[in-house]
C-alpha cells in the first residue's frame, strides 16, 4: 500500500535557512517571466526547493501581472498570499501600490520608479495617484526606489529593466553573487548576456 | 539532472521520455506550451491542427497505426473534440493515447470555468491529475502505460496553476518504444451499431477493472498524519492544503476517475473529520457522498474561482484573514485591464466599427479586447467561431435591414478553427451578413503560433497557405474585399459598402501583429505641442502610448512603436518622429 509518514518531507539541504516568498509585479510585457526564471534558477543552484507561478495569455497584454516565486526547504503552494510576501519587486510604481497589501511585516518592496498609465487613466475615467511612493513608504519601512528604466536606457537597452531590479534583490537575497551570474548565463539568450550582466551589476551595486 | 520546469514543459518531457512520436494540438491558454515544447524534440512529429477535433482525430489515427500519441488542448477545446472523444473510448487504442486538457479556474484567459473532470465520467475514460511539474512528467508516462494496458485513451487534467507553475523536475532517459504492429480490426475500429454495441460492453468491463487499478496504483496515496483531520484532495488543491494542514492525514488522488472506492472508505474510517478539498464543482465530493460517507466540502468552500491556502484556513479553520498593512485609498487605485498593444492592427478596425455604430458579433482572440473602452465596439463573444453564426442568427431574427448594421469579426486562426462552416451557412441559407476576418498572420493571444493561413508549420517550415479569397469564392461568396485596417478612410468606405450590400460579403482586414519580429516601424512619435490643439481625437483609438497628463496630451516614447495610426486621426499634423529636431 502506498502510505507515507508526513515527517520525511524535507528534501533539500539549506544550512543558511533561506526562505523567501517573492512577488514580481508589473505591466504585461515588461519582462517579469524572464525575471522569475532567473530567480528560480538561482534558487535551484543554491540547493533550495522552488516554485514559480506565471501568467500567460490574455492578462499579459498590457494588463496588471503578478508572478510568484517561492523558495525554501519545501514549497507546496506556488502562490504567495496576503501578508506573506518577503519581497515585492515592482516594475511599475502603481503596481507596487496595488499589491502592497501582500507584503509581510519586515518585508522589502523594491520599486522601479516608472509610471505607465492604465487605460482607465488614459480614457480620463480615473486619475493616476500622485503620491504612490510616499504611500508605499508610509506602509512599509523597507522600501527601495530605483530608476531602473533610466539605468537601462543608459546601458542602451530599455528591456533590461527587469535584470537591474533582479540585481537589487540579489544583493539582499542571501544567495551568492556568483550563483546569480551563473543563473543569468543559464537563462538569458547568449546574444544579450553581456548587457544583462551589466544591468545586473548596476542593480547589485545600487 | 534537475531542472526548473513549467508543468506544460514537464508534460512534453514525459511524452518524450515515454517514446511517443505523434503530438497534435490547437493552441489555447493554459495548454499551449505543452505542444510548443513538444515541437522542440526532433523525434516527435508535432502539429498545430486547425482545431481540437481534428487534432484528436489525428492522434487517434496515429494511435491505431501503432504510435504513442498525445493531443493537448484547453478545457473549451475538449468541447470541440468531444465527438471523437466519446467514441475513441469505445474503439480503444493500439499505441498509447493520452489527451491533456487544461482547465482554467478563475478564468485567467477563458470565457468559462468548466470542470473537465465530468468528461472523464461521461465518456468512461480514466483521468489523472498531477499536482506539480514532476508529477506532470511521471503521470504522462504512467498514462501511456495505462492506455495500453486497459486499451483506452487516458485523460490528464491540468489547471492553470499546475500548467503555468515551474517546479523541480528530475530528468530521465528516453524509453525505447517500438511502433506496435498495425492490423485491420473492424470489430474494434469501425464503430457502426453492430460493432459499437459489443464495444460498449467492453467499456463497462474496462471501467470496473480500472476501479480496481485505482485502489492499487501508487497514483493514489495516503499520507498519514494526525487522524483528527483527514483530507481527500488532488492537483493544486493538494498543495494549498499541505500549506495549511501541516499535520493532517491526506488521501492524495492522482487518479481522479474512476475513484478508488475501497481506499476512500478505509481512509474515511480512520479519520475523525473528513474534508474534500477541490476547485470548481463537487466532483469528488458527490461521488464520495454517494458512497454514504459524510464529508465537508462545498458546504464551506467556494465553487466559483480558484482556491488558495488563505481561503482554506479561513473557511475550514475559521481563522481571521491575515493581518496586512492597510493600503491607503485602495479604492482610488485605477484598475489595469489588458489592452491591445501599441501598433496592434485591430485598433484601426475597431475604431471604424465604433465610428459606424455597428452591431458587432465577436469571437475569441486578442481582438476580444475590442469590447473594452474606449473602443467598446463588440456586442457578443461566446466561443470559437460563434461570431459568424450569431450574425446570421441576428439577421434571421430581425431581418435584412438589421444585417445592414451588423458585422461579424473573427481572427484568421479562429476563422479556420470553426468559422468556415458558419460562413457556408450564411451563403447556403441566403443570408446577407458581412464577415470581417482580422488577418494578422498569426495566432496572437496564445503567443504567436502558426496556423493554416500563416504559411508555416509548428516547426517553422514553409508550407501551403490557405487562400482566404479563393476559399470565399469557392463557397459562393461573390463580394470579397482585402483591406488594410490602418488605412482608416478606405477601410471605413469598404465596410460601409459591404454592410449595405444585399448579399453576403467577406472583408479580409490584413495587417500583421505588431509583435511579430518581421514587423518594423520607424520608431516612436511625439506630439508637437505648438501644433496640438488638445482636441483629443488621437485618444479615441485607446492606444496605451498616448497619455493625457492633465494639461496636454503626450506620447509615452517607451511604449510607442511608431505605427502612426494616431497621426492619421490628427487634423493638425501634430505628430512627428521623436528625436527629429527639424520636424
Amino acid at each position: 500500500m502506498h502510505e507515507y509518514s508526513i515527517k520525511n518531507n524535507i528534501i533539500n539541504s539549506n544550512p543558511k535557512g533561506i526562505k523567501a516568498n517573492i512577488m514580481i509585479v508589473g505591466v504585461g510585457g515588461q519582462g517579469s517571466l524572464l525575471a522569475s526564471k532567473v530567480i528560480g534558477t538561482a534558487a535551484i543552484k543554491k540547493g533550495l526547493d522552488v516554485k514559480v507561478s506565471e501568467v500567460h495569455g490574455m492578462s499579459q497584454r498590457g494588463g496588471s501581472v503578478v508572478t510568484y516565486v517561492k523558495m525554501g526547504d519545501r514549497v507546496y503552494s506556488p502562490l504567495v498570499e496576503k501578508g506573506e510576501a518577503d519581497f515585492i519587486i515592482s516594475f511599475e510604481k502603481l503596481e507596487a501600490l496595488r499589491w502592497a497589501e501582500y507584503i509581510a511585516k519586515d518585508g522589502t518592496i523594491i520599486i522601479n520608479d516608472q509610471h505607465i498609465d492604465p487605460m482607465p487613466v488614459i480614457t480620463g475615467e480615473k486619475k493616476y495617484p500622485l503620491d504612490v511612493i510616499e504611500k508605499i513608504s508610509g506602509m512599509c519601512d523597507n522600501t527601495i526606489v530605483i530608476d531602473a528604466f533610466d539605468i537601462a536606457k543608459n546601458l542602451g537597452n530599455i528591456k533590461v529593466v527587469n535584470i537591474v531590479l533582479i540585481g537589487v534583490y540579489a544583493k539582499i537575497s542571501g544567495i551568492e553573487k556568483e550563483i546569480w551570474e551563473e543563473a543569468l548565463r543559464d537563462v538569458v539568450n547568449e546574444k544579450y548576456l553581456a548587457i544583462n550582466l551589466k544591468a545586473f551589476e548596476e542593480g547589485y551595486n545600487y | 539532472m534537475k531542472k526548473l520546469m513549467l508543468g506544460n514543459e514537464a508534460i512534453a518531457r514525459g511524452t518524450y521520455e515515454a517514446g511517443a512520436t505523434v503530438a497534435t494540438a490547437y493552441p489555447g491558454t493554459p495548454s499551449t506550451e505543452i505542444t510548443e515544447n513538444l515541437a522542440k524534440y526532433d523525434n516527435i512529429y508535432s502539429e498545430w491542427s486547425p482545431n481540437e477535433k481534428v487534432a484528436l482525430e489525428v492522434a487517434i489515427g496515429a494511435s491505431i497505426a501503432g504510435a504513442r500519441s498525445i493531443c493537448c488542448m484547453k478545457h473549451v477545446g475538449l468541447n470541440v473534440a468531444a465527438d471523437p472523444l466519446f467514441t475513441v473510448s469505445y474503439t480503444g487504442v493500439n499505441g498509447g493515447l493520452v489527451i491533456v486538457v487544461a482547465d482554467d479556474p478563475g478564468m485567467h484567459s477563458s470565457q468559462n470555468e468548466q470542470d473537465s473532470r465530468f468528461y472523464a465520467m461521461a465518456a468512461n475514460i480514466p483521468m489523472l491529475e498531477p499536482a506539480d511539474s514532476m508529477e506532470c512528467k511521471t503521470f504522462v508516462k504512467q498514462a501511456f502505460k495505462i492506455s495500453e494496458e486497459f486499451d483506452c485513451p487516458v485523460l490528464i487534467r491540468l489547471t492553470t496553476r499546475i500548467a503555468h507553475s515551474r517546479s523541480i523536475v528530475e530528468l530521465e532517459e528516453k524509453e525505447e518504444y517500438k511502433l506496435k504492429d498495425y492490423r485491420k480490426d473492424p470489430g474494434k475500429y469501425v464503430m457502426m451499431p453492430a460493432m459499437a454495441r459489443k464495444r460498449r460492453v467492453e467499456v463497462v468491463k474496462r471501467m470496473a477493472q480500472l476501479e480496481t487499478y485505482s485502489n492499487e496504483t501508487e497514483l493514489n496515496r495516503i499520507e498519514w498524519g494526525s487522524r483528527d483531520i483527514g483530507i481527500i484532495t488532488s492537483g493544486i488543491s493538494y498543495q494549498y492544503s499541505k500549506e495549511v494542514f501541516k499535520d493532517a492525514s491526506f488521501l492524495k488522488l492522482g487518479m481522479v476517475y474512476p475513484l478508488p472506492y475501497d481506499l476512500i472508505a478505509r481512509f474515511a474510517g480512520e479519520v475523525k473529520n473528513l474534508y474534500v478539498i477541490e476547485e470548481l464543482e463537487p466532483f469528488l465530493e458527490n461521488q464520495i457522498r454517494k458512497m454514504g460517507i459524510p464529508v465537508t466540502g462545498k458546504a464551506v468552500l467556494p465553487i466559483v474561482g480558484e482556491l488558495s491556502s488563505n481561503i482554506l484556513s479561513e473557511k475550514i479553520l475559521n481563522r481571521e484573514p491575515m493581518n496586512t498593512y492597510p493600503v491607503p485609498d485602495k479604492e482610488q487605485i485605477p484598475a489595469r485591464p489588458p489592452v491591445m498593444c501599441p501598433g496592434c492592427p485591430h485598433r484601426g478596425t475597431f475604431y471604424v466599427l465604433k465610428k459606424l455604430k455597428l452591431t458587432v458579433t465577436g469571437d475569441i482572440g486578442c481582438y476580444t479586447l475590442g469590447a473594452q473602452p474606449p473602443l467598446a465596439s463588440m456586442d457578443t463573444c461566446v466561443c470559437m467561431g460563434a461570431s459568424i453564426g450569431m450574425a446570421h442568427g441576428m439577421e434571421k431574427a430581425r431581418g435584412r435591414e438589421f444585417a445592414r448594421s451588423t458585422v461579424a469579426v473573427i481572427g484568421d486562426s479562429t476563422f479556420v478553427h470553426s468559422g468556415i462552416t458558419g460562413l457556408i451557412d450564411i451563403v447556403y441559407n441566403k443570408g446577407t451578413s458581412t464577415v470581417i476576418v482580422l488577418d494578422n498572420s498569426i495566432t496572437g493571444m496564445t503567443g504567436h503560433q502558426h496556423n493554416p493561413t500563416s504559411g508555416y508549420t509548428i516547426k517553422g517550415e514553409p508550407t501551403k497557405q490557405v487562400d482566404l479569397v479563393k476559399l470565399a469564392h469557392a463557397i459562393g461568396i461573390e463580394r470579397v474585399r482585402v483591406a488594410d485596417p490602418y488605412d482608416i478612410k478606405e477601410f471605413e468606405k469598404i465596410v460601409k459598402e459591404e454592410v449595405a450590400a444585399d448579399e453576403p460579403s467577406l472583408i479580409i482586414a490584413q495587417r500583421p501583429c505588431a509583435l511579430l519580429k518581421n514587423v518594423k516601424f520607424e520608431g516612436p512619435l511625439r506630439i508637437n505641442r505648438e501644433k496640438c490643439r488638445t482636441c483629443k481625437m488621437c485618444m479615441k483609438i485607446g492606444c496605451p502610448a498616448i497619455v493625457d497628463n492633465g494639461s496636454y496630451v503626450e506620447v509615452n516614447e517607451a511604449l510607442c512603436v511608431g505605427c502612426g495610426l494616431c497621426s492619421k486621426l490628427c487634423n493638425f499634423g501634430a505628430f512627428e518622429k521623436a528625436g527629429d529636431a527639424n520636424a
